[in-house]
């Protein structure tokens, strides 16, 4: 069965740690990291890269447009 | 396969669009302006409309949205949005003309503008951001305002004998004869933002097409006007704002 692989680049900078991302995204691939960016925000990451499918819900409720996805079937 | 390996161009599947610049936008982090701006630009981008569209903001959190997409910008006086509209669409019929407005500039100050230029049925699109309370000016109250919402202007929430009842303006000018389109929406998970973007695109196609006014609302947060982080203030406006502006098509000619 082919499977879905998919993996998402937060723009750092851009990003303001509002923890929608986290909260929309259903495979709960996403957490605020620990380090902040120049603006002091816990911006978002990939904190279990391997379960991501690549499904967008992150960058679809993202206030900042900070997210793009992308996915691969292997 | 790795992050790395799948991180290629070839597998984009979303990507921020290009009608929203590049400049880090001033709203409060999850504030629901950003994803509304994020699809008006991408439906700019989709009809192919970002050299023939001119908007007008409003007087708000919003006012600034000329420096985050980039299209023709008019900054109208608080509540004139669909004034200016007008003028704007009547001497340039071939543009997309639409406002973009909050519950303070819409549904206050701007309420007679709204209603007549609703009323003479204009060909333009309004969005109406309506997060029950100015954000701007420190969270005061507003005419959308709950009943029992606390505001920084009734901080033992809103009652009923001193202040009124809460304005539900887009109920209202689904009554008119000019509006051919009026829908509630929201911005607060997929499949409403999917929703909310496909109410935009039929706003905009039906303001060039002639057809009247269309409005689009968009319930939303203000997470720092309500004092809640942006997650719970989702969780809230369904549990709250919802019953009292339930989503959906008022009206669909």
């Amino acid at each position: 069965m082919a499977k879905i692989k998919g993996a998402i680049v937060v723009n750092i900078e851009r990003c303001k740690g509002c923890n929608l991302c986290v909260v929309a995204c259903p495979s709960k691939v996403l957490s605020l990291n620990n380090e902040a960016n120049s603006k002091g925000y816990n911006y978002s990451y990939m904190e279990d890269p391997d379960s991501c499918v690549g499904c967008s819900a992150c960058a679809y409720v993202c206030p900042d447009a900070c997210i793009t996805v992308y996915k691969v079937r292997v | 396969m790795t992050t790395t390996e799948i991180i290629n161009p070839e597998n984009l599947v979303y990507i921020k669009p290009k009608v929203l610049n590049d400049n880090p936008m001033h709203y409060c982090p999850g504030c629901s302006h950003g994803v509304v701006h994020k699809l008006i630009a991408e439906v700019i981008e989709e009809m192919d409309y970002q050299e023939k569209t001119i908007a007008i903001a409003p007087v708000g959190c919003a006012v600034f949205a000329y420096k985050y997409l980039d299209i023709d910008w008019q900054q109208a006086a608080h509540g004139r949005a669909p004034a200016l509209a007008t003028a704007t669409k009547r001497l340039l019929p071939d543009r997309l003309v639409f406002t973009y407005q909050g519950d303070g500039d819409l549904a206050a100050i701007g309420t007679a503008e709204t209603i007549h230029a609703c009323n003479r049925g204009e060909n333009i699109a309004i969005i109406f951001i309506n997060n029950g309370i100015y954000g701007m000016t420190g969270g005061q109250m507003a005419p959308t305002t709950l009943v029992g919402m606390k505001s920084s202007t009734s901080p033992n929430g809103r009652t009923v004998p001193l202040n009124g009842n809460p304005l539900d303006i887009t109920k209202l000018l689904a009554q008119l004869d000019g509006t051919c389109y009026v829908t509630r929406q929201s911005v607060h998970n997929v499949a409403n933002v999917r929703k909310a973007k496909k109410a935009i695109r039929k706003a905009f196609e039906n303001s060039m097409l002639g057809k009247g006014t269309s409005i689009v609302e968009v319930v939303s947060t203000c997470n720092s006007g309500w004092k809640l982080s942006p997650a719970d203030s989702n969780t809230w406006m369904v549990e709250n704002m919802f019953p009292a502006y339930p989503l959906g098509d008022l009206k669909d000619l």
